[in-house]
């Protein structure tokens, strides 16, 4: 892939790959309308430096171990459930928190190391880390005098 | 499940980020329930620290304010930003009568649980009936 060169970047490419995701992480009733979030779920940032990749995802209330973080070449998913937890004798008066299943399909821009690819979940926050494979990494060249 | 809006209304404004003197901050999704004896409010709050949270409650007013410091760099270039990161903030207006004394809170895996207990004169009360003889 091509190294962008300036502020702006072609992610809209990246963008519109993402919309081939599947979800039903909304609740009966129109969660995506209460807090004018989209559809897509978890919403990602994701950013680099020299030697890694690195994506970040909001999942509050979501156990790590009901998180699943695949990488298959340069797609990464992230796939996982957020429990409902209906309570007896509660009447809901507001009810924007999503439930249930996600999935979210992304493809990476460069290639990466998916052996050694890891993550982990604090506060509600999924961080994962990708190294770049050898090839995507920038190389320092020597300078001959 | 039935639902109403009339024991807790949600304020000002609805809108994902607004702007306050302190900056940029976000609306978090909140559930709120009711039981008997009390509201439980359920807000996600995602990479907040638990003890930096401020809940207050004054004047049937309740207030959430939760900082969230910056997770990356400042000039770092993402491939995506599709969120962002800042406070938290959310106020709501609260007509059933709570026992701020009693008010409790707590913060797990991005999660703040708040319970405002019901004064008891709000608590449905079940009469005896005394038989006669």
């Amino acid at each position: 892939m091509a190294r962008r060169d300036g502020p702006f970047f072609p992610f809209q490419q990246l963008r519109e790959e993402m919309e081939k995701l599947v979800t039903d992480f909304f609740g009966p009733q129109g969660y995506a309308g209460s807090a004018g979030m989209s559809r897509t779920f978890p919403p990602l940032n994701v950013w680099e430096d020299g030697d890694n990749l690195f994506a970040e995802a909001e999942l509050p209330g979501i156990k790590p171990e009901d998180v699943d973080v695949l990488v298959v070449g340069r797609e990464l998913t992230i796939k996982g459930k957020r429990a409902g937890g209906e309570v007896p004798e509660a009447s809901y008066h507001r009810r924007e928190r999503g439930t249930g299943d996600f999935s979210r399909v992304v493809e990476l821009p460069v290639e990466v190391d998916a052996e050694h690819v890891q993550a982990r979940m604090s506060n509600g926050v999924l961080t994962i880390t990708l190294p770049k494979a050898a090839a995507a990494r920038p190389k320092k060249v020597q300078v001959q005098v | 499940m039935k639902t109403s809006q009339s024991t807790v209304q949600s304020g000002p404004a609805a809108g994902q980020a607004e702007r306050t003197r302190s900056g940029q901050t976000y609306r978090p999704n909140v559930d709120i329930l009711e039981q008997p004896e009390e509201l439980v409010m359920l807000v996600d709050l995602p990479g907040c620290q638990g003890d930096q949270i401020d809940v207050r409650f004054e004047d049937g007013e309740l207030t959430i304010h939760a900082p969230v410091a910056p997770r990356q760099p400042a000039g770092t270039r993402y491939w995506l930003r599709e969120y962002g990161v800042g406070d938290f903030y959310r106020t709501f207006r609260v007509s059933e009568q709570i026992d701020s004394q009693r008010m409790h809170a707590s913060y797990a895996q991005g999660v703040l649980t708040l319970h405002l207990p019901k004064v008891q004169s709000a608590q449905p009360r079940k009469i005896p009936v005394a038989v006669g003889g």
